[in-house]
């Protein structure tokens, strides 16, 4: 369960932004969390309002954007879509693939109000 | 885990010693345990969403907008840069082993540094959410070991292995081992500095773990199926696991080795030779 370890990160990133900006309450927090990422979406969820408790970002609601696996193949010279880093090309079949997409996880803004 | 908040990753103990090392917002971080944060971004009204053209809204006003752009885990990679440079500093290997509960990491780990010791500094660093029997082991071979306790933490993170490296003496041309919490999920994300992972499979796990868990198998530079001894009275097939890890991973180097017997150490420590080369 490393999405606690990650909603612990995203706890402090907000608090550290809503201190340097004077705000004292935080409405919403905008993630990107790829779909190769490896996290489990329910669950960080579960453990951002467990870790948030008594902190600015208490009762924040959470947006996530979830940016699909993307993979270039080298036997096709293209980039395709993967579901899953175990997938093979959707075109040839190749596992010669090197992600190039869908591994993020950043917090990309938030909104104090 | 902690009571205030539940977060999982307080009260981490070094050799039976707390630190806090969370992230979270109740365990005030001082001296070198504390995280550094990346810089702060520069703010400007436009990018705060002031008027700003492609700023997303949440909801309400959109000067109320602060873009933040912070990797989640640029933390711990802070710390494992810090890390890293450490060991090329004195010319370490670093090595982080990774694998599920019970495959072999300190059976194997016990005749690796005995082997080992004799020509080279070695020390292990020991993960185990609790107990240190896995340290013990390692001392009883009479080397240095380190045992970190991170109570519910299910990974290593790079500011627990920094504070570990503190209490090992210096070990210029060595090995470090890392044996992480025995897990095949959560270390596949947290860099610890070390210059490979390598991902342990033991041949009673099955042959299709690599692709129920492919983020270890792609993090790991080498795999060892371990406990080959145990193979004539198993159906596993190595051949079937070895092209389900390079489905995940086409660049995985890959040694059968037995804990138990000895079988393929010769070539797992002319591995661990040529990387600290
Ligand atoms: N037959 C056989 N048994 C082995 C081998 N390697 C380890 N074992 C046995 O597997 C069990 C688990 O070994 P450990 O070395 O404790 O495994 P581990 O990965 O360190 O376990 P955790 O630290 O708890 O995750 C023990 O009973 C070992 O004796 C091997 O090569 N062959
Ligand atoms: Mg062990
Ligand atoms: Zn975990
Ligand atoms: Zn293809």
């Amino acid at each position: 369960m490393h999405e606690m370890s990650l909603a612990e990160s995203i706890v402090q990133i907000v608090e550290d932004t809503a201190r340097q900006h004077g705000g004292t309450r935080v409405a919403s927090v905008r993630l990107e969390i790829g779909q190769l990422a490896g996290v489990e979406l329910d669950a960080l969820r579960f453990c951002f309002e467990a870790a948030s408790r008594e902190t600015v970002a208490a009762g924040a609601t959470l947006a996530i954007d979830q940016p699909p696996g993307q993979a270039w193949c080298m036997p096709c010279g293209g980039s395709v879509t993967v579901g899953s880093l175990a997938d093979p090309c959707p075109d040839c079949g190749s596992h010669q693939l090197q992600v190039t997409g869908g591994t993020e996880l950043r917090v990309r803004d938030i909104e104090l109000g | 885990m902690c009571t205030t908040c539940g977060c999982g990753t307080d009260h981490v103990h070094i050799d039976g010693v707390g630190l806090a090392l969370s992230r979270g917002a109740h365990a005030p971080l001082t001296g070198t345990e504390q995280f550094v944060p990346a810089a702060p971004l520069p703010v400007t009204a436009e990018e705060a969403g002031i008027g700003a053209a492609g700023v997303h809204a949440h909801g309400t006003s959109a000067a109320r907008i602060v873009q933040v752009e912070r990797d989640l885990l640029a933390a711990n990679d802070s710390w494992a840069a810090k890390n890293r440079q450490r060991f090329a500093a004195s010319r370490t290997l670093c090595l982080n082993l990774v694998s599920s509960p019970g495959s072999g990491k300190t059976s194997l780990l016990v005749r690796t540094v005995s082997a080992l010791a004799a020509s080279r500094p070695v020390a292990v660093v020991e993960g185990d959410q609790q107990t240190s029997n896995d340290a013990d082991r390692i001392r009883a071979t009479g080397v240095a070991a380190v045992q970190v306790n991170t109570g519910k933490g299910c990974h290593l993170e790079a500011p627990m292995v920094s504070r570990a490296l503190d209490r090992l003496p210096a070990m210029a041309g060595g090995v470090l081992f890392i044996e992480n919490v025995g897990n095949l999920v959560c270390p596949a994300l947290f860099d610890l500095g070390e210059a490979a992972k390598v991902a342990i499979l033991s041949v009673t796990e099955g042959e299709d773990k690599p692709l129920k868990y492919p983020d270890m198998f792609r993090a790991a530079k080498l795999m060892l199926v371990n406990k080959v001894d145990l193979l004539p009275y198993l159906d596993f097939d190595v051949a079937l696991c070895e092209a389900n890890a390079r489905k995940v991973n086409p660049d995985l180097e890959v040694i059968r080795v037995s804990a138990r017997t000895g079988e393929g150490f010769d070539d797992w420590l002319a591995w661990i030779a040529r990387a600290a080369a």
